[in-house]
């Protein structure tokens, strides 16, 4: 029997290839396609008033300048609305090339094309563009003030205001014995893959037709939205993403303006035409997330027990809201994490700035939602003296509780409702991995050789595997090998693995043999894409269920050359063969010919397929039966009635310097649960490289913008992303708690690592400086002024009752 | 707003690079960066521009063994010099077995130590960043072919990745460490 591949850690497919060089990435590709450079405006707000292009159309090597004046058709109408929702009343999106006014710094304003991309930049820095200046809005502060207006059509800047209530929340908190108000604030990141955007378009004039490569999460929305923009046929219309060097959200936005306009100048040049974001553009013109204010308000029981839960807050979506309100849909919703609130109420408020739009980064409103549910928790126990993972059991819910409905619409706009997990499980093995009862006595130890140590914990669930639906095509060649094609994309997760890992399983052949395509919307053309940890549910489902179909089939047409009824009949290692009597045999690969009933042969095994090839035939039946088609492929779709839930619990030991309130985390441990695992080893991976961008957006990442607009630290020199120094050494361990939702059992698992970790960070920050942290990220300069605005009293101490501190004395005053 | 057809360019002039031990000869401008000239004139892709200001490490080749970011030199510049690229660092090792007659060896490449040690760690997942560290590595391995975690882990610090959290990269210094000592060769 062939050895079991699911659930087995099996090296990577891909790695060969990536390893020695030999990727393809979009700038890999078109070596002689013309180039494309913008001039984006350096202004947040700004009416253009004269574009000059003199100087710029003399510099040899210049092709083409572009202005919103060329766009033509719905080129020249403004970017769509991806995900539209009743509550986004004010609902703005961009140009492909400015109109008349700039909503942010880094909007496009011209296309300049050219035989190289130096030449295109320099022809850019001769264009002159005349600027009269508009009030600028940055900052949630200013936004909600008011004082101007990103856009006219939005009043008060407010784009999205969406209530959400389960119960009567004021009057079960204004009933509950004790009640807390809170307030948090959390700042932006960015998803930052290594490699930025990028498109490369061929037009073929004799065909009248477009192929185009783009670094994008979903081939399939770009080819639908690219050929809705040029007028063209979605059949004169490919996109494949090729090697994609990271996604983390920002290339699931679609189309980018500028996979609008290579394409739409490759048809008007007809030419091969390119683009590749340079990291400054990707900096200003992507897209960033996280920003939130928030205000919580809860009642809770002598056990801290939630009573009632309302929390109020304002998420930034920069200028425009392409991708709708998911992001603070997510937060409103998964703030809720592994706990059951008596009553709760969500209310939020979507507000323009003029800043980089604001669209899901890994994690996607999550890290927001748990870091409010999270910071109250340990509030909870800090004003009840309990110790705090005492006040998350107390909330948690129950595996009896399972399934369990919130009562709330989800980002799919589908009931919030859990359908597995084992929370008390999680939360016990977590606190054996980190030795929690054990801290006290370690803290003691710390303090005693003058060091100051804290220990920190988080909790959530995550919707992962949304729909509406994957496909899965598997076609067996002649040869034995077998194809496997599914429409989403792949951004580094290993899918050519996991896919051939499920589909060698399934089929019973060796995982050498089968090849997995993704992205590439002329072997698939029916995706949604990659995003909210959906890859290995959707379509691992997906590929599962067109194997079995496949599979059925290949038995069949087996049994009926064995003369043997199809139930009687196993595949190993490609062979298709009946049980206990493994000389009764066929390979897999006749099964294959034997499938396509064939007048022509093409190589000497086809030659058994042909007419006159002999053999019993029943002359009253067609060569290809009713209800048959020819060739040993299948195809099916999976599409769930709703997400599946994985869930998580991290803990955190740091330690804070007395003097330079240099912060260090200890230890990292993480506890996993997203159902059955198809290669542990990747979601390990997937794991480790959560945790460190959660590390990133904990004590590192930020976007800072002056009150102009201007984004100071627009570069990997002053954007503060993790190196190998900055990531503590990860400890994890699984819980595989199946999904009863699909028929391989499995969960997501991509963006769950980063999800709790600012708040794990805070918690464990909070706990070992003895003072509410309520702002994340938190720089050592921060902390040494929280320190000091203490020490000066304008900070409340923590009550510090949780068995998991001593008694220490108050943190010095520096 | 213009189109013109004037496609009359900079001057040109001819580079020799010494790349991965073949002589390459290309005109090009001469403000090409080394990256660009090895990726587009050289047709040599495996080396990835992560930054173009020498902060991320995705572009790192060795000139004469050194680590160096090519985004940070000119092609002309590097004209004196052996540049070793990711394309470059696999062995070529004698094969005596696998099909061949007996007594028969065919030379047959071979993932260097740090390519099998990233294959086998799960070492990448994107595989944008990993040429840079594959060079850095095999650098740093001549250097110091026996290194502890901590330092394996200094070892990679200047390079980003976004995808892996570093953990299994460290592991794969160590593994890497581990195979070269195996097959009794350098990393």
């Amino acid at each position: 029997m062939t050895t079991k591949l699911f659930g087995a850690p099996v090296q990577r497919r891909e790695d060969p290839r990536l390893v020695s060089g030999n990727g393809r990435y979009l700038d890999d590709l078109g070596q002689s396609a013309l180039a494309a450079a913008f001039v984006r405006s350096p202004y947040a707000h700004a009416r253009i008033l004269d574009i000059d292009v003199t100087d710029a159309i003399e510099i040899p090597g210049v092709i083409a300048i572009y202005t919103y004046e060329d766009l033509d058709g719905k080129t020249a109408e403004r970017l769509p609305l991806l995900i539209p929702h009743p509550d986004l009343t004010n609902p703005m999106t961009g140009y492909c090339l400015s109109r008349e006014v700039v909503k942010h710094v880094g909007e496009a304003v011209v296309m300049v094309v050219a035989s190289d991309r130096y030449v295109a930049e320099d022809a850019c820095q001769c264009i002159k563009v005349d600027y009269e200046q508009l009030a600028v809005v940055v900052g949630l502060e200013n936004s909600r003030a008011a004082e101007a207006l990103v856009h006219a059509e939005a009043p008060g800047n407010v784009a999205a205001h969406m209530v959400q209530e389960v119960g009567d929340t004021a009057a079960a908190i204004a009933a509950a014995p004790h009640r807390l108000d809170l307030s948090f604030q959390i700042e932006r990141s960015a998803s930052m893959p290594m490699e930025g955007k990028g498109v490369y378009a061929r037009w073929d004039g004799d065909e009248q037709s477009i192929r185009l490569y783009s670094s994008t999460q979903t081939s399939t929305g770009v080819r639908a939205a690219v050929a809705a923009k040029l007028g063209m046929p979605l059949a004169k219309v490919e996109c494949i993403a090729p090697d994609v060097g990271g996604g983390f959200g920002v290339k699931i936005v679609h189309p980018w303006a500028e996979e609008v306009l290579i394409p739409w100048a490759a048809r008007r040049l007809d030419a091969e035409v390119k683009w590749v974001e340079d990291r400054r553009e990707h900096f200003i013109s992507s897209a960033h997330e996280r920003a939130q204010l928030q205000e919580v308000e809860v009642g809770f029981d002598d056990a801290g027990r939630v009573l009632g839960l309302s929390v109020k807050f304002w998420h930034d979506n920069g200028a425009y809201t392409p991708y709708g309100i998911i992001v603070p849909i997510i937060t409103s919703t998964q703030l809720l994490g592994p706990y059951k609130p008596g009553a709760y109420r969500c209310e939020f408020f979507s507000m323009y700035t003029n800043t980089v739009m604001v669209t899901p980064y890994r994690g996607a409103g999550r890290p927001q939602g748990v870091f409010a549910m999270e910071r109250t928790m340990d509030a909870i126990a800090d004003y009840l003296g309990l110790d705090r993972t005492d006040v998350r059991s107390a909330n948690f819910i129950q595996v009896e509780d399972m399934p369990y409905d919130h009562g709330l619409l989800f980002q799919d706009g589908r009931p919030l409702m859990y359908d597995s997990g084992d929370f008390p499980a999680s939360l016990a093995k977590l606190k054996d991995l980190v030795g929690w009862d054990d801290f006290a006595a370690y803290r003691k130890r710390a303090e005693a050789e003058g060091r100051r140590v804290g220990l920190g914990i988080g909790c959530y669930v995550e919707g992962t595997g949304v729909g509406p639906y994957e496909g899965g095509h598997i076609q067996i060649e002649t040869s034995g090998r077998v194809n496997v094609s599914t429409g989403l994309t792949s951004q580094g997760q290993g899918h050519q693995t996991v896919f051939a890992q499920i589909v060698a399983d399934e089929l019973g052949v060796s995982i050498d043999d089968v090849f997995v395509t993704t992205g590439d919307t002329r072997r698939f053309g029916y995706a949604v894409g990659t995003f909210a940890s959906r890859a290995a549910v959707m379509s691992g489902n997906a590929i599962a269920l067109a194997a079995r179909s496949v599979r059925e089939k290949a038995l069949r047409i087996a049994g009926e050359a064995l003369e043997v009824d199809p139930g009687d009949l196993e595949i190993v290692d490609g062979i298709v063969r009946v049980k206990g009597d493994a000389e009764s045999s066929i390979a897999l690969a006749t099964v294959a010919v034997m499938s396509n009933p064939l007048r022509y042969a093409f190589d000497e095994s086809a030659q058994a397929a042909t007419q006159f090839a002999g053999g019993t035939t029943d002359y009253s039946k067609p060569p290809v039966a009713d209800g048959e088609e020819p060739g040993l492929e299948g195809k099916e779709y999976y599409s769930p009635t709703q997400a599946t839930f994985a869930n998580g619990m991290h803990a955190a030991i740091v330690e804070t310097d007395p003097e330079t309130a240099e912060i260090t985390i200890l230890r990292y441990c993480v506890i996993h649960d997203c159902g059955r695992m198809i290669n542990p080893m990747i979601v390990e991976g997937q794991v480790h490289g959560g945790v460190a961008q959660g590390v990133g957006g904990a004590l590192y990442e930020r976007m800072v913008y002056d009150d102009a607009g201007q984004l100071l630290n627009a570069s990997f020199m002053d954007f503060l992303m993790p190196y190998a120094s900055e990531v503590p050494h990860i400890e994890t361990d699984h819980l595989e708690t199946p999904s009863p939702l699909n028929p391989l059992g499995i969960k997501g698992a991509g963006e769950a690592g980063c999800i709790p970790v600012s708040a794990v960070i805070a918690s464990a920050i909070e706990d070992a400086e003895g003072f509410p942290i309520t702002s994340m990220p938190i720089s050592p300069d921060e902390l040494w002024d929280l320190r000091r605005r203490h020490a000066e009293g304008l900070i409340p101490d923590l009550r510090r009752g949780s068995m998991t501190t001593t008694n220490a004395p108050k943190p010095t005053k520096t | 707003m213009t189109e013109t057809i004037r496609t009359d360019a900079e001057p040109l002039v001819e580079i020799t690079l010494h790349v991965n031990g073949v002589k390459h000869t290309a005109a090009a401008p001469t403000r090409r960066l080394l990256s660009d000239f090895l990726r587009h004139e050289l047709r040599l892709t495996g080396t990835h521009v992560g930054c173009e200001h020498g902060v991320c490490g995705a572009c790192t080749v060795l000139v004469d063994g050194t680590p160096m970011r090519s985004c940070l030199m000119f092609a002309v510049t590097a004209q004196d010099y052996e540049i070793t690229t990711v394309e470059g660092l696999a062995e070529h090792v004698e094969d005596s077995g696998n099909g061949n007659p007996p007594g028969a060896i065919t030379i047959m490449p071979t993932m260097s130590p740090v390519q099998q040690a990233f294959i086998e760690c799960h070492g990448l997942q994107c595989g944008f960043c990993t040429p840079g560290f594959l060079t850095t590595i095999t650098a740093y391995l001549r250097e110091n072919p026996d290194p502890t975690e901590t330092e394996a882990r200094e070892a990679i610090s200047g390079n980003l990745c976004r995808c892996t959290g570093y953990q299994n990269i460290v592991k794969s210094v160590i593994r890497a460490a581990e195979i070269a000592k195996e097959r009794g060769v350098g990393a």
